[in-house]
């Protein structure tokens, strides 16, 4: 009896009539960590964080560069298991979850490219260069336009479920080996490219502040895609019961009006 | 493509466990009408532009190799847009990034070639490619074809 | 804090185009999405509000 009751209570999260409402209390939650950890983060790499002896204060990019970085790789792994569980599990919940996923994770890929051209230009003196690195990260972004642009265009909700899944789970097989090219790509061509990252061990409070900008920015995400999530659920199961419940409980004057 | 406009499509695919067969023959027909002339055309080019005949003869050999991918991940992109209106544009926004690498090491390899350096690296890494995608990108394109049309 | 001057710091260093820069449009992109997201979800939630009504 155990058993049942434990595997039940699991899948009662895979329901969107679960889900809204707990997502909906999680949400502040999220933002508040966000805000705070980010200004901690801020405070520590732009007010007290030491100026680089190489870079000058041009390195205080890495703040939002590498955290914007991180995520846009993470949250596309994320983004094809979900939309993965969705197809295998015929989990509809969880495939709302990864198309809510892919705005965002897109938007912190052009911000990786965006602050890293603005990193380069003073340090390297371009905006840009056909490094592994770069090449991989502006390959990122078209795999999310990609997957964007294919759920938008096919009109039946399931459908656009299974072929973004099925793109996504191809697309992630294609990022590793983007990933490993990068390091075969530089010993082929061994000293063509100049790793950005190669700067000497940083200080410690160099890295505090960008693990927690990397960690307000989870927040963050965490955040906006459960938004998303809840208004893209309600889009869909517009004529479920649970969705209209849910509207109606925020909504109990709706009655009194006309 | 024209064959889900008038029919034809479906009824391959009522032939059962077809839709393998339906995506590696479709890669494969789609090459031998463009990867291979290309292959065949290129040694052309090549003399056009001066190339050394190492260089040609390594053109050729990561032409040889790479098409073929760009045909399978080709029919992955159309199976996966079958029937859309969008088509191509967004066809080709779906299949450039998955052709990246097989681009890098097959440009990679001439580069090398043509700079004296040794290409073995870069046809290891580009045969690599498509020993995988020949073998996953019929199964992709199958279940992207049953995905379409169920 | 290593700034001595509020134009120390905007200036960093020589190369305050650059990071403010990266700084403004990250900081605008993180705050149009959520508001975009909340919009979007009002909206949803208003056009459910008045069917549910209707019904």
């Amino acid at each position: 009896m155990s058993t049942t009751t434990s595997r039940l209570r699991l899948y009662r999260f895979a329901s969107p009539a679960t889900f809204y409402p707990l997502a909906g209390k999680l949400v502040p939650w999220f933002a508040a960590v966000a805000a705070i950890l980010a200004a901690w983060g801020l405070w520590l790499g732009m007010l007290r964080a030491p100026t680089d002896a190489t870079q000058g204060d041009a390195y205080r990019i890495i703040f939002i560069h590498v955290p914007a970085a991180w995520m846009s790789m993470l949250l596309y792994v994320v983004m094809a298991f979900w939309a993965a569980v969705g197809w295998a599990f015929n989990a509809r919940l969880a495939s709302v979850v990864a198309r809510a996923i892919a705005p965002t994770g897109a938007m912190f890929t052009f911000l990786a490219l965006w602050t890293g051209a603005l990193w380069g230009k003073p340090t390297w003196g371009t905006w840009w260069v056909w490094d592994a690195r770069l090449t991989s990260e502006l390959i990122l972004l078209f795999l999310y336009a990609g997957y964007l642009a294919l759920v938008s265009a096919i009109d039946d909700p399931r459908r656009a479920d299974r072929a973004g899944a099925l793109l996504a789970i191809v697309g992630s097989v294609n990022v590793p080996i983007i990933y490993f090219s990068v390091v075969w790509w530089n010993t082929l061509h061994q000293g063509a490219s100049v790793s950005p990252a190669a700067a000497p061990k940083m200080a410690a409070i160099m890295l505090q502040a960008m693990l927690l900008m990397t960690l307000a920015f989870w927040a963050y995400a965490f955040a906006v895609i459960f938004v998303r999530a809840r208004a893209i659920a309600l889009e869909r199961d517009n004529d479920a019961s649970w969705a209209g419940a849910a509207v109606g409980r925020a909504h109990p004057q709706s009655e009194a009006t006309t | 493509m024209n064959e889900i406009a008038d029919g034809s499509l479906e009824q391959m695919l009522l032939v059962p466990d077809a839709r393998l067969a339906i995506a590696a023959a479709k890669a494969a027909s789609h090459w031998l009408v463009t990867g291979l002339p290309l292959v065949v055309v290129a040694p052309v080019f090549g003399l056009m532009f001066d190339m050394s005949g190492e260089a040609i003869a390594a053109l050729v050999a990561s032409l040889v190799l790479g098409t073929p991918v760009l045909s399978l991940l080709g029919g992955l992109g159309a199976a996966l847009t079958l029937g859309l209106r969008s088509g191509a544009v967004l066809l080709i926004l779906i299949i450039v990034p998955l052709c990246i690498p097989a681009l890098i090491f097959g440009a990679g390899a001439v580069a090398a070639v043509d700079a004296g350096q040794s290409a073995r690296g870069h046809y290891s890494l580009l045969g690599a490619v498509v020993i995988f995608t020949a073998v996953l990108a019929p199964i992709a394109t199958a279940a992207a074809l049953r995905i379409a049309t169920e | 804090m290593i700034w001595k001057s509020a134009s120390e710091f905007f200036a960093m260093g020589g190369y305050g185009t650059y990071v403010w820069g990266a700084y403004i449009v990250t900081a605008a992109c993180m705050a149009i999405e959520p508001i975009a997201v909340a919009l979007r979800h009002r909206r949803v939630r208003r056009e459910l509000a008045a069917e549910e009504q209707r019904r």
